[in-house]
């Protein structure tokens, strides 16, 4: 695969792995989080919390790639707070993954919101009756009933944040070895003349990925549908 | 003894309803909307009432006057819902554990084998809920709450959405729990064949009120009080089987008085209820001859109460118990049937269905 791929595009794609991973893995627990106060819980500013979480799927990736850097950037409100701390993500890998986490996010909170919306309390019910605190009925029936739709909400993330780039691209640019990912190495060897080998290399990989992702997302969710399916 | 008391208002229905559950089964009992399962859900907790007080001696669960509302999971109740409600992800087994996990390590509990054993389920523990059927899963949902060391148990209509033959396997373990099991039971129904066979004690319900309460025999055998409506109405009668005979119909000793059934399964000597749905019995002033019905139980009649329409329910008291019957207001006035009037009880043996018929308990104690 090393010989295949030269070292700039085994990079793009090694560091479009390394985000998706960390993007889909730091945010899923917020997802799970947010995903069940909108399911279950009903509190003021429920509607504003809705439409923030889902802001990202209707703005333009341009526009929150730079709503990101005004706030998290080294000069913006929370970056600079940040940065006191040694936390920097503008135009750091981190910061890819912030984006790409961001964009990611409405996905994985609709997927896991329809499956928590799809436990029938009744059994939530009948936990508290046994004897479960609040936090036990989430752990014991909740989580595990909604497990499909957590693992198809995960991998719909990780999938949405390989193939990020308007919100990437804004927010940390295209830095080789940094934030250049694989869409934005697609775009920048497509830049240069004969770069079209490079870049259709990289679609196969993209296309490879994607295509692996969805089998395996397929298959975990028969795997996990059957399970909880109580047979 | 348990004691409740609660108030509670919804949009066009208003629960005011107080009662005491001595040891045994209480039934609550009455039409559907009569608030049977809003107060066996205020009891578990799972819906807080306007005002109210539910409690065992010291052991309170609610008292809104001191502001005393414990969560559901800090009553230890063994809820038995209608529908079962077995978490599907897991197995029979992690099921039955589920409740015993929660449980204060000190409570006193029933051993896992013992209650397995005793609810038939042995060879189920591997499966998951999706594989059982209706009966299988309501069992293993009894075991659940058995196991987590309940302090009471409460069931919610748990047979009503069986059919007749799983009905009859049901039951049984239900006996079971009341005659070996101490823990008290709350029992929501409005079947008056299990309210028949379970009830220690009736708590009889119309429009969330409590119309009355007592031993079973006592409440079931009034006709002032008939909560599920005179076409269902019934008494129940407590007898000794005493012979198994050959041509496939069981004798019993009802207060002296004979008592012919098809078989049951109780050996002989065991004690049985049998419920003689009011429908079913015919009257007569003089003793009848040449009549194809088996039983004939004399008596006098206590009170006639007619009905809105032609019928009316007659109460008679015989050696055996009070019996109730349901004839036309034309018929009781042709047999001139006043309090007092001598007359006997005419119940077909086949009439007498088997759902009917149940083993062991007291109907007073």
């Amino acid at each position: 695969m090393t010989d295949w791929l030269g070292p700039a595009e085994w990079s793009a794609v090694a560091l479009s792995l390394q985000v998706s991973f960390w993007a889909t893995l730091v945010s899923l627990p917020l997802g799970i989080f947010v995903a069940y106060a909108l399911a279950r819980w009903s509190f003021p500013g429920k509607q504003v919390l809705n439409g923030l979480v889902h802001l990202p799927l209707i703005l333009p990736p341009v526009v929150t790639g730079y709503l990101l850097l005004l706030t998290l950037g080294t000069r913006g409100p929370i970056g600079s707070v940040l940065a006191d701390w040694g936390i920097v993500f503008a135009f750091r890998w981190t910061g890819a993954a912030v984006a790409a986490a961001v964009m990611a996010f409405p996905l994985m909170v609709r997927a896991i919101r329809l499956s928590i919306e799809a436990v029938d309390p009744k059994l939530e019910q009948a936990s508290a009756t046994l004897g479960a605190s609040p936090v036990w009925v989430f752990l014991t029936v909740t989580l595990p009933m909604a497990l499909p739709g957590i693992v198809a909400g995960a991998i719909l993330a990780f999938a949405k944040a390989m193939g990020e780039f308007g919100a990437t691209i804004t927010f940390v640019s295209n830095i080789p070895g940094e934030t250049r990912t694989i869409p934005s190495a697609i775009y920048a060897f497509l830049q240069v003349p004969g770069g079209e080998a490079s870049a259709m290399k990289l679609v196969i990989v993209s296309v490879v990925v994607a295509m692996g992702a969805l089998l395996l997302s397929e298959l975990i969710g028969r795997r996990v549908t059957a399970r909880v399916g109580g047979r | 003894m348990l004691e409740v008391s609660v108030r509670h208002r919804f949009e066009g229905f208003a629960l005011d309803a107080a009662f005491k559950a001595p040891p045994g089964v209480t039934v609550l009992f009455g039409r559907s909307g009569s608030g049977k399962t809003t107060i066996i859900n205020t009891v578990a907790g799972l819906l807080m009432p306007d005002s109210g007080r539910i409690a065992s001696g010291d052991w309170c669960l609610l008292d809104t006057e001191s502001g005393i509302r414990l969560k559901p999971h800090r009553r230890r109740l063994g809820y038995i819902f209608q529908e079962g409600r077995l978490f599907p992800h897991l197995t029979v087994r992690q099921n039955l554990a589920y409740g015993a996990w929660f449980a204060p390590k000190d409570a006193p509990r029933a051993s896992t084998a013992g209650v397995v054993d005793l609810l038939g389920i042995g060879h189920l523990l591997d499966r998951r809920p999706g594989a059982l059927s209706g009966g299988e899963k309501q069992r293993v949902a009894i075991g659940r709450a058995l196991l987590s060391a309940p302090r009471l148990i409460l069931a919610d209509e748990p047979l009503a959405a069986l059919d007749e033959a799983r009905k009859a396997e049901i039951l049984p373990y239900f006996e079971r729990l009341r005659d070996e099991v101490s823990v008290p039971i709350l029992y929501v129904s409005h079947s008056p064949s299990e309210v028949a066979r379970l009830a220690t004690t009736v708590v009889a319900l119309d429009a969330g009120r409590v119309v009355a309460q007592g031993p079973a025999a006592e409440v079931l055998g009034n006709p002032g009080i008939l909560p599920a409506g005179a076409r269902e109405a019934g008494a129940v009668l407590t007898a000794r089987v005493a012979r198994h005979h050959a041509d496939g119909l069981t004798e019993l000793d009802a207060g002296g008085l004979p008592l012919f059934l098809p078989k049951v399964p109780q050996p002989e000597g065991g004690r049985l209820r049998v419920r003689i749905a009011a429908h079913d019995v015919i009257l007569s002033r003089a003793r009848p001859e040449g009549l194809s019905a088996l039983n004939i139980l004399p008596g006098v009649v206590h009170e006639v109460r007619p009905g809105e329409g032609p019928g009316a329910i007659v109460a008679l008291d015989t050696c055996a118990g009070r019996v109730l019957a349901r004839i036309t207001r034309r018929s009781a006035n042709v047999l001139g049937l006043v309090p007092g009037a001598e007359v006997h009880a005419i119940v077909k043996t086949v009439s007498v269905a088997p759902l009917d018929v149940g083993g062991g308990g007291r109907t007073k104690r």
